[in-house]
């Protein structure tokens, strides 16, 4: 079980996931052996899983990015298997999420212009199996993107 | 928009799935010197590529349990709602990610809570009361993968 040191160094973390651990160890008030085994332990136990680098996208060039809502044809045993190994595929799928809902899927895709994105949605995301429906949410802006869990 | 050559794809991918990785860790597996790695990491950042950094959390561990992707309606629309909205929704800490979309919602919310009585508190005592708030689509999330996207 996680204890309030443990909580405030998450939050800490979290918060700026860049701090070395002799930083995190110092806003925390905790000496840097001390951090690093509570570290340690959260690694063990599975609570942290480790530490990604974000990419931008639109730094890469690719400014179109869409959420597509997918409901599957039920009705086929294997839709939700046969429909995720194949969009597992399409390399400008980046999220796959799916749900309790209205909506079965949500695939998150990535285009570097309009063009392209017809080009992905055609050749890529109409050839999946099983779809019964798609709506599609273009991004206009990202308003709060870090994702922190309210430790 | 920079250029990227094969190695800085590898570097880039390895970043994502693990961050914490040394540069020379990094250059010794495609065999570069430490310094010229750091370089090239270096030049990702610089270019706005590595948008920052994640800490990977397991949040059903850290007690919270359910995850729910949310789409809103605006109720009222111009632009003071707008800000109005964003400023409100983006200071709910159980709210961790928004986005302004086009197409069927205006806003697409990644919100966490311990369970889903407190899903429901956050969505009735929070969400529903944000100015401007019209209609309201939950899908709880039952699975998510992230893919290493179109590097």
């Amino acid at each position: 079980m996680l204890d309030d040191m443990d909580r405030r160094l998450l939050r800490y973390w979290q918060a700026d996931p860049s701090l070395t651990p002799g930083e995190l160890a110092d806003h925390c008030n905790m000496t840097p052996g001390k951090a690093a085994r509570r570290i340690a332990r959260m690694q063990e136990d599975g609570v942290l899983q480790g530490v990604s680098a974000v990419i931008d996208w639109t730094a890469l060039g690719y400014t179109v990015e869409v959420s597509l809502r997918i409901t599957l044809d039920k009705t086929q045993s294997s839709a939700f298997d046969d429909f995720l190994t194949q969009a597992r595929t399409i390399p400008e799928v980046t999220e796959i999420q799916t749900f309790l809902g209205r909506v079965d899927v949500r695939l998150n895709v990535i285009a570097r212009d309009m063009a392209h994105y017809q080009q992905v949605y055609r050749a890529g995301i109409l050839t999946l199996p099983h779809i019964a429906d798609i709506e599609a949410l273009m991004q206009v802006a990202r308003i709060k993107a870090q994702e922190a869990l309210p430790l | 928009m920079i250029d990227l050559d094969t190695t800085d794809r590898d570097i880039l991918r390895a970043l994502s799935r693990d961050a914490s990785q040394s540069a020379s860790a990094l250059g010794r597996r495609f065999g570069l010197s430490q310094p010229a790695t750091w370089r090239r990491i270096r030049r990702l950042e610089e270019a706005g590529v590595i948008r920052g950094r994640r800490l990977r959390l397991d949040a059903e561990k850290l007690g919270f349990g359910v995850t729910v992707f949310l789409g809103i309606k605006l109720a009222t629309k111009g632009r003071v709602s707008l800000e109005d909205f964003e400023r409100a929704v983006s200071a709910i800490p159980e709210v961790q990610t928004v986005e302004h979309v086009l197409g069927l919602y205006d806003y697409r919310l990644r919100v966490v809570a311990r369970n889903l009585p407190d899903f429901e508190r956050v969505l009735r005592r929070r969400i529903m009361t944000l100015p401007g708030a019209g209609e309201v689509e939950a899908n709880v999330l039952l699975s998510e993968e992230r893919l290493a996207g179109p590097i």
